[in-house]
């Protein structure tokens, strides 16, 4: 009875979705004010019967309903209650719903904001966001019901995936819908701006706080994604150029150009089109991101199970809406061509070059992740394009990229001295590539030309990025950096540091596979491990072996450390969790292998220095983020130029009495 | 003898069948823990870095290193043969491709079905440099704004 | 201004690829075999420890060289079409993989023995040769010992009847 609810919930939002799409855009085309008023109700009615839907979901895992078939397969009477939460969105019909609830909040959010916006374009965009509501629920209804029983029931579930029993998997899934969904909004102020014919400064200062929000999520999310992969997966790696990665990573490169690309259409009125357009693809590839995990089309670890009927009608929806965006943009990009000088040297500049290098990025990704699928549909055969492939051409444009980055933070708008510029930073320059010579060879005792560049590019722009807020500490009479400055420099930090780690990471780390026996000792990286004993344990689903190793450093205790290798008891592979030391500086990570007879072990032990600095760097990222977007200008109520000039000018003349 | 050996027998005898309901359920395979080596160091590290470019041909997208099934245990074996024997990387996957195709290299081949792919970066960076002059270009040739807030 | 019409356009092109792409099979890996000899082989004889199973005994008339095992659950779902099909007179070549010799012969002794001779590939060194990575697999030879085609996953009778048997007939009638 209940689930039945669920399904009409979900009937109820569609049909919602359908109203908050037809009745504004229409509304907006005709100049009708009642069917533009019905946006904001329409979105709040679909929020209401959309958590509806998703709660009923919830509840049916919480009960253990294994009539359901979706309980029924990602659920199991033993699984711990928060991971039964979390279960809803373990498949592909849940996490389907999760997607519309994250899509109906987001929409909420814009509703209540809309206010001070022109009821024709907030309408507009409303109406676009509820386009895309409508085809996610649609597609939800018709192929993939969350709802469908199972008769008779199950006797007990098929229990959630062993992966993703884990808190990283639970936080990943969530944070990172929310920064893809939320690349709809921008998407949906940009198709709204080309509808209306009209895209200014403030249309910028609208956007460009949602986009950071997401963008935000999306940042975290990937993090997340990246750190579980790293501790739950046993071998020590941090990212794969799986295809699903990189349907998550592209969003935030277009993203980031995003973000970028407003700056400088909110402060010179420059860069429209542009704009537009990176906000439709980033969007657009969020949407592909969808259909490539549940269409089968690419082989990943992520890939739900794939059926070509729901493949097709992801296709057609991401045809529909971002095809629709793409021809609405051709006819009318021109309408945005504005006119607006600078200099070779001036941080639009910096920006064009920064943008230019993230879209080529971007669509090197994309080429490698969808070549095997050219090359089949050319008739020429499989083939596999890996790890090899994108470590070697990403970074093609991401060293200048980078080499930039570190400049273009200080440019100023419109034109700039060169001398300047240079005079500011050289020597933070060769600080850089000092440190960079010296500190593997220090650190570690051995250096490489790839070492070099990488980590002279990492501490580069550290060094470049915490210029500004250390020399304005320094001097007490400095004009105090406003917030979103902050920000800024801040994000660029959490860049800095990343390259650091990443570069320090793939160049030191060490990896030793022994067999073992119990009272063994073995030595790594200047550490001793001491195989103390096993044991078997049991969880909550499985059992498991769990081994005690001793982690010592010059005779000092400093850690023990407990990988297990486990079994579910329902579904039987064997798993690893690896057991971990970590710490700024340096992990150490101890794997169980397989037991080799005669009371020994293989057991897999790897030092991994300053791999944390990774995603330490891409929360400071993100706290950059969360700085830039809550700026005062974006919290105060927009106003006119003049009015604002205006009162500047009363306050200076006051000012000077 | 410990559970874990009791259950992977029964496992064992239904491995197939349990990697055709994980792949069905898309599952990620477990990264595994026998990757044998060498004891010479160099030699060591130019095996680790092989393996990881290796696909493993039964699972979803994982190297021969990370995963867990046997077949891989059985094409690591094979490559560190060939490397006593011998061949350098690019004959250890010439080797492989000549019996499991192209599919099996994570490193994609240089062949004209392939030219596009390889020489992407070189095009998109020269349009993107076009472009970048392009739109400098035509700002450059523009008046500079009088009043900025 | 045509430019601006570019994006629109590299997004029809990838939806062809995208459509052309949910219908096709990407696990589906095709054999670069196909078409060359087939490695050479001499293995011991499951049946008879003494004697050996290889590529020379093979040669001479079409044939299949059908990969097995105890463990695989997959291969019991073809072993009637096997036994079928060795009943109408297609001969059939084993090749015992990773398996235990002992549990091999009771599986044929239970379930019945389609083959001519079964070669046992303890270590899987001929499998790689053979880039086998799942059984069960099975190779159509011809007679001069060029591989034909390669199906993965059990055998059947339509799977038999729209690859296998027309291309023996092509390759009979083209020799």
């Amino acid at each position: 009875m209940i689930p039945e609810l669920g399904q009409f919930a979900l009937i109820l939002a569609c049909c919602l979705a359908i109203c908050q799409a037809a009745l504004p855009l229409a509304g907006a085309q005709t100049g009708r004010r009642d069917w533009m008023v019905m946006a904001r109700s329409a979105a709040t009615g679909q929020f209401v019967f959309v958590a509806l839907a998703y709660s009923v979901l919830t509840y049916a895992f919480v009960v253990d309903d294994f009539s359901v078939r979706f309980v029924a397969l990602h659920s199991n009477s033993d699984l711990p209650l928060g991971y039964k939460i979390a279960a809803v969105w373990g498949g592909h019909e849940g996490s389907l719903l999760l997607w519309s609830l994250m899509l109906a909040l987001w929409t909420l959010a814009v509703a209540a904001a809309s206010r001070s916006q022109p009821l024709e374009f907030a309408s507009r965009v409303l109406g676009v966001l509820g386009i895309v509501s409508a085809g996610v629920l649609l597609f939800t209804l018709l192929t993939s019901n969350p709802f469908d029983r199972l008769l008779p029931p199950a006797f007990d579930g098929n229990d959630l995936n062993p992966l993703l029993q884990d808190p990283a998997m639970v936080a990943h899934p969530p944070m990172l819908y929310v920064g893809y969904v939320g690349m709809a909004v921008p998407f949906a102020f940009a198709v709204a701006a080309l509808l209306t014919g009209k895209l200014d400064r403030n249309w910028a200062r609208w956007t460009r706080p949602w986009t950071v929000g997401a963008w935000i999520f999306l940042t975290v999310g990937i993090a997340l994604g990246s750190w579980w992969a790293y501790y739950e997966l046993g071998w020590g790696g941090w990212w794969f150029w799986d295809p699903v990665e990189n349907a998550s990573f592209m969003p935030w490169l277009m993203g980031t150009a995003l973000i970028h690309s407003l700056a400088v259409t909110e402060r010179r009125g420059i860069f429209k089109s542009w704009t537009v357009l990176l906000a439709i693809a980033a969007f657009t590839l969020s949407l592909l991101g969808t259909f490539l995990v549940r269409s089968g089309v690419l082989i990943s670890v992520h890939s739900f199970a794939s059926d070509p009927q729901r493949g097709l009608f992801i296709l057609m929806l991401l045809l529909l809406i971002s095809g629709g965006s793409l021809v609405l943009y051709a006819f009318r990009a021109h309408n945005l061509e504005a006119e607006g000088g600078f200099r070779l040297v001036s941080r639009e500049s910096f920006v064009l070059a920064n943008n230019i290098l993230l879209v080529i990025a971007c669509g090197l990704i994309l080429f490698g992740t969808l070549y095997p699928l050219f090359h089949d549909a050319m008739g020429a055969g499989n083939l596999s394009v890996g790890e090899p492939f994108f470590n070697a051409v990403f970074l093609v444009p991401m060293l200048p990229l980078v080499f930039l980055l570190g400049l273009g933070m200080h440019a100023a708008w419109q034109k700039m001295n060169p001398k300047t510029l240079i005079g500011r930073l050289r020597w933070l320059g060769v600080a850089a590539l000092l440190i960079a010579v010296a500190f593997p060879l220090i650190a570690y005792g051995s250096t490489g030309v790839m070492t070099v560049v990488g980590v002279t590019a990492g501490v580069w722009v550290t060094l470049s990025s915490l210029l500004e807020p250390v020399s304005r500490w320094l001097d007490s009479r400095a004009v105090r950096l406003t917030r979103a400055q902050w920000g800024m420099f801040i994000a660029h930090l959490g860049v800095g540091l990343f390259i650091i780690g990443a570069s320090v990471t793939s160049a030191f780390t060490i990896e030793t596979d022994r067999a073992v026996r119990v009272g063994e000792t073995w030595e790594i990286a200047g550490f001793d491990i001491e195989f103390r004993g096993l044991r078997e344990v049991e969880g909550p689903n499985f059992i498991a072996d769990e081994g005690e190793f001793e982690l010592r450093r010059d005779g000092e205790f400093i850690a023990t450390l407990r990988p297990q290798k486990r079994i579910y008891r329902v579904q039987t592979e064997p798993m690893t969790e690896a057991a971990i030391d970590g710490r700024m500086a340096r992990d150490v990570f101890v794997a169980l292998g397989e037991p080799l007879g005669d009371g020994a072990w293989s057991v897999r032990v790897q030092y991994k220095p300053m791999i944390r600095f990774i995603w330490f760097g891409c929360v400071i990222m993100a706290l950059g983020g969360l700085l830039a977007a809550t700026d005062r200008r974006y919290r105060e109520p927009v106003r006119e130029r003049a009015e604002v000039k205006a009162r500047v000018g009363e306050t200076a003349k006051q000012g000077s009495h | 003898m410990p559970a874990l050996t009791r259950l992977r027998a029964l496992a064992r005898g239904a491995s197939t069948l349990a990697m055709a309901a994980l792949l069905a359920l898309g599952a990620a395979l477990n990264a595994q823990d026998i990757v044998e080596g060498f004891e010479d160091p160099e030699l060591d590290a130019r095996y680790r870095n092989l393996i990881h470019e290796i696909r493993c041909m039964k699972c979803q997208n994982q190297s021969i290193a990370e995963s867990p099934i046997d077949q891989a245990a059985d094409i690591r074996r094979q490559v560190r043969v060939l490397m006593v024997d011998g061949l350098s990387d690019a004959e250890i996957r010439a080797y492989l491709a000549e019996r499991y195709g192209d599919f099996i290299n994570y490193r994609p081949p240089f062949k004209p079905s392939t030219w596009l792919l390889w020489s992407a970066p070189v095009i998109l960076l020269a349009s993107g440099a076009f472009v970048f002059a392009r739109v400098l270009r035509e700002r450059m040739g523009q008046p500079l704004d009088e009043d900025i807030d | 201004m045509w430019r601006y019409a570019i994006p629109a356009v590299l997004l029809l092109v990838l939806g062809a690829f995208f459509y052309r792409g949910l219908y096709l099979n990407p696990t589906v890996v095709e054999s670069p075999l196909i078409g060359k000899p087939a490695p050479e082989f001499t293995l011991p004889d499951l049946e008879n420890p003494e004697g050996t199973v290889g590529t020379e005994d093979i040669a001479g008339r079409y044939a299949l060289l059908n990969v097995w095992a105890t463990w695989c659950v997959e291969c019991r779902h073809e072993h009637d079409f096997l036994l079928s099909l060795a009943e109408s007179g297609m001969p059939i070549y084993g090749l015992n993989w990773k398996d235990e010799r002992a549990a091999a012969l009771e599986w044929l002794d239970v379930l019945g023995d389609p083959y001519v001779a079964s070669a046992v590939d303890e270590i899987g060194d001929v499998a790689i040769d053979y880039g086998v990575y799942g059984a069960p697999e099975t190779f159509l030879i011809g007679p001069d010992l060029t591989i034909l085609a390669k199906h993965i996953g059990p055998l059947s009778t339509p799977i038999w009847e729209a690859r296998f048997a027309p291309l023996i007939e092509s390759h009979h009638g083209a020799r």
